[in-house]
């Protein structure tokens, strides 16, 4: 029973984290219904900007300093995200839907492998400092909280509830919506769709480099290729919640997390992925809505 | 302008297959150059001796391919100061095969088709040398691998040969000592499948500890480049074990051992040769404290040869040198010495020379090349104090 409930444990602080990254490709599927394959790469540059910026920043009290790290990597982030938009897939707004996606792979090959030059973050593994001690928080019945865990899931949390208010409770968020639901009836209202869809591509990039300085910190081995597997996997988790629902998102995050965990406690490790992707497929040919998604029929 | 999506994928795959190949071949023409110290590139002069090597400079396992080039390099200047070979100097040609087995095997037959060289120095990596062995073999062009400990990559190939012991002798090492000097009887393994040494070393630790009466209470596994093990570790932490032993490369080792003390788990780790890097103990931190490890050689050993080539090594590289670059060196020198006995550089002649290698004094201890094409030499288990490996025990072939 302790190994369960640590097996579910591991699993949601590693969740909490996909869910972040899942956040981003729900978020731009919803408004733009493209899945951003560059989302894995904004992570990966996230976590390398928490790397380089935690390099240059003098030393001085541990959790102000981890804040303006996460800040100064979120920023940066942002403005990646906002670039690839402007760059890669404004121009191919009204082209298909087709030539966006291809794009979306594009952007993502370009990065990994621009970012494995020697100039820039080069090939090899790099170890990423310790921003905050890390050491058991709780210790209760052989089931053991670190300290790195739960700033991951509170961090993950708190990010969540400020987006959730930020479209819920907000004019912008009311627009994104808006866009969300119809683009050119929205634009018919005074939306500017390319503002809103801006936007939308700085809040996911945001979010996506705040879990690269969770992962960072977590698993301190970084690498441009990175990205790939837990972006893939939070691709995953965007579908099994739903593309396109934000709640669908986070629960299909911590659902892969918990599901990984428990796969490799009780099974084989060589399954970890296999399971993943199998869900992938599972919900596709059962349930292509997703848990969370609503059935919306294409109209001609 | 209208532009089929097909075109832009075309545009787009060309482009980022220009990035990777200009990365490739930048990175021969650098190696090549500063391996070539000036001389005149391409041509083949019949006044030097080509060794070519195959190292990972870059990727996941760079820093063995790194410490392996400074020490062939190191050896080589050291043969060339002191007036080459019979009066040839040696000269070395370097590709990197980015951690990849595909890689190293085109590169090795780079090497021998169109480098002409006449003898190929590497890999660290089983997985890897395995992939190069059958190219030097089919070309009859001896080749000797400083660091690959899997048995299979000698085994029926009369041109291949290895100075470093093999995975049986390192998990019957590690084995013996579990057994003997720490006393243990209960230990996990966490292996790496999808890595030739890891299994082999794991399977012959298994064997090994049950001969001796020790008791096996789960045997685990991940892949390389994973990086979440905590659910494996819980699994181990419910079995209660005395030691965890992990056969993996370093940067998969730190990140296990880092999450081992998340999880409370306060048990030695045990390991062999992949351990040895600097970077294990910048990722791994005070995590790894009271972990074993077995490995070729011991930077405290006080033999003055040894102790000649660190204060050289670190005068020219200006850094502490790790196993792979002492390996990297006895090759060489064993390499050479084969060449000045055979007095030719014709693959048979210098085949039979580097099989005859007897009780050869190298940095990584007394070699001799067995009828395995193995080297039997001592090993030495090092323990981790203070973010720093020190000498434990040695254990004999």
């Amino acid at each position: 029973m302790t190994e369960f409930v640590q097996h579910l444990i591991n699993g949601l602080s590693l969740g909490a984290v996909y869910a972040l990254i899942a956040l981003g490709y729900t978020m731009v599927y919803g408004v733009l219904q493209l899945i951003n394959f560059a989302h894995s790469e904004v992570f990966m540059l996230g976590a390398f900007a928490g790397f380089y910026s935690s390099r240059w920043l003098p030393k001085f009290r541990e959790e102000p300093r981890f804040l303006l790290i996460l800040l100064i990597a979120m920023a940066f982030c942002a403005l990646v995200g906002f670039l690839i938009e402007r760059v890669a897939y404004r121009p191919l707004r009204d082209k298909p839907r087709l030539n966006a996606l291809i794009t979306a792979i594009g952007i993502s090959m370009l990065i990994q492998a621009v970012g494995q030059l020697p100039w820039f973050m080069g090939p090899s593994p790099q170890f990423f400092p310790t921003l905050l001690a890390n050491g058991p928080l709780v210790e209760v019945g052989g089931v053991s909280v670190t300290r790195l865990q739960a700033i991951t899931f509170v961090a993950a949390v708190v990010l969540m509830i400020a987006l959730h208010r930020l479209i819920f409770h907000t004019r912008l968020g009311t627009a994104m919506r808006a866009v969300s639901f119809d683009g050119k009836v929205a634009a018919l209202m005074g939306i500017n769709p390319d503002r809103v869809i801006a936007f939308t591509f700085i809040l996911g990039s945001a979010l996506a480099a705040a879990a690269g300085i969770l992962v960072g910190m977590g698993y301190p081995r970084i690498e441009p290729m990175m990205g790939l597997m837990l972006g893939l996997k939070a691709f995953v988790a965007a579908v099994l919640g739903g593309i396109g629902n934000l709640k669908g998102a986070m629960a299909g995050g911590i659902l892969i997390g918990m599901i990984e965990a428990l796969v490799v406690g009780y099974g084989t490790s060589s399954y970890r992925d296999a399971v993943a992707f199998g869900i992938l497929i599972l919900v596709l040919v059962l349930k292509p809505s997703g848990l969370f998604g609503r059935v919306v029929t294409e109209k001609v | 302008m209208v532009v089929s999506p097909l075109l832009r994928l075309a545009a787009l795959a060309a482009s980022v297959f220009i990035l990777q190949t200009g990365c490739k071949e930048k990175s021969h023409a650098d190696s090549a150059a500063g391996a070539a110290g000036g001389d005149a590139k391409g041509s083949v002069a019949s006044d030097e001796i080509l060794f070519g090597e195959v190292s990972s400079l870059t990727g996941q396992e760079a820093t063995f391919g790194q410490s392996t080039h400074n020490g062939i390099m190191m050896a080589v200047k050291e043969i060339n100061a002191a007036g080459g070979i019979d009066g040839k100097k040696i000269r070395v040609i370097t590709y990197d095969n980015q951690g990849k087995p595909t890689e190293a095997a085109s590169a090795t037959t780079r090497l021998i088709v169109q480098d002409k060289v006449h003898l190929i120095l590497g890999e660290v990596a089983s997985a890897r040398s395995l992939a190069m062995a059958p190219v030097a073999q089919r070309n009859k062009v001896p080749m000797i691998t400083h660091a690959s400990t899997n048995p299979q990559v000698t085994e029926g190939k009369d041109y291949v040969f290895r100075t470093c012991f093999i995975d049986p002798f390192q998990g019957r090492v590690m084995a013996k000592f579990a057994r003997e000097n720490l006393k243990v009887e209960k230990v996990a393994v966490l292996r790496d499948v999808r890595n030739d040494y890891s299994v082999g070393l794991a399977n012959f630790f298994v064997e090994n500890f049950q001969g001796a009466g020790g008791t096996i209470l789960v045997d685990q596994s991940y892949s390389a480049g994973d990086i979440d093990f905590k659910a494996q570790l819980t699994a181990i932490r419910a079995s209660k074990p005395q030691a965890i032993f992990v056969p993996g490369y370093y940067t998969d080792v730190a990140l296990i051992a880092r999450q081992t003390r998340e999880l409370g788990l306060d048990v030695p780790l045990l390991g062999g040769d992949g351990w040895d890097s600097s970077r294990l103990f910048e990722i791994a931190g005070e995590a790894l404290d009271g972990s074993y490890f077995s490995n070729h050689y011991s930077l405290d050993n006080p033999d003055p040869k040894i102790r000649k080539f660190l204060a050289d090594y670190e005068a020219s590289y200006g850094r502490a040198s790790d196993a792979m670059s002492a390996l990297g060196y006895d090759a060489v020198q064993i390499a050479a010495e084969a060449v000045r006995r055979a007095g030719t550089t014709d693959g048979p002649a210098l085949r039979d020379a580097i099989a005859q290698t007897k009780d050869f004094v190298g940095v990584t201890g007394t070699i001799t090349i067995d009828e395995g094409r193995n080297a039997s030499k001592p090993a030495v288990v090092l323990e981790i104090k203070d973010g720093k490996a020190s000498y434990s025990a040695t254990i004999d072939p």
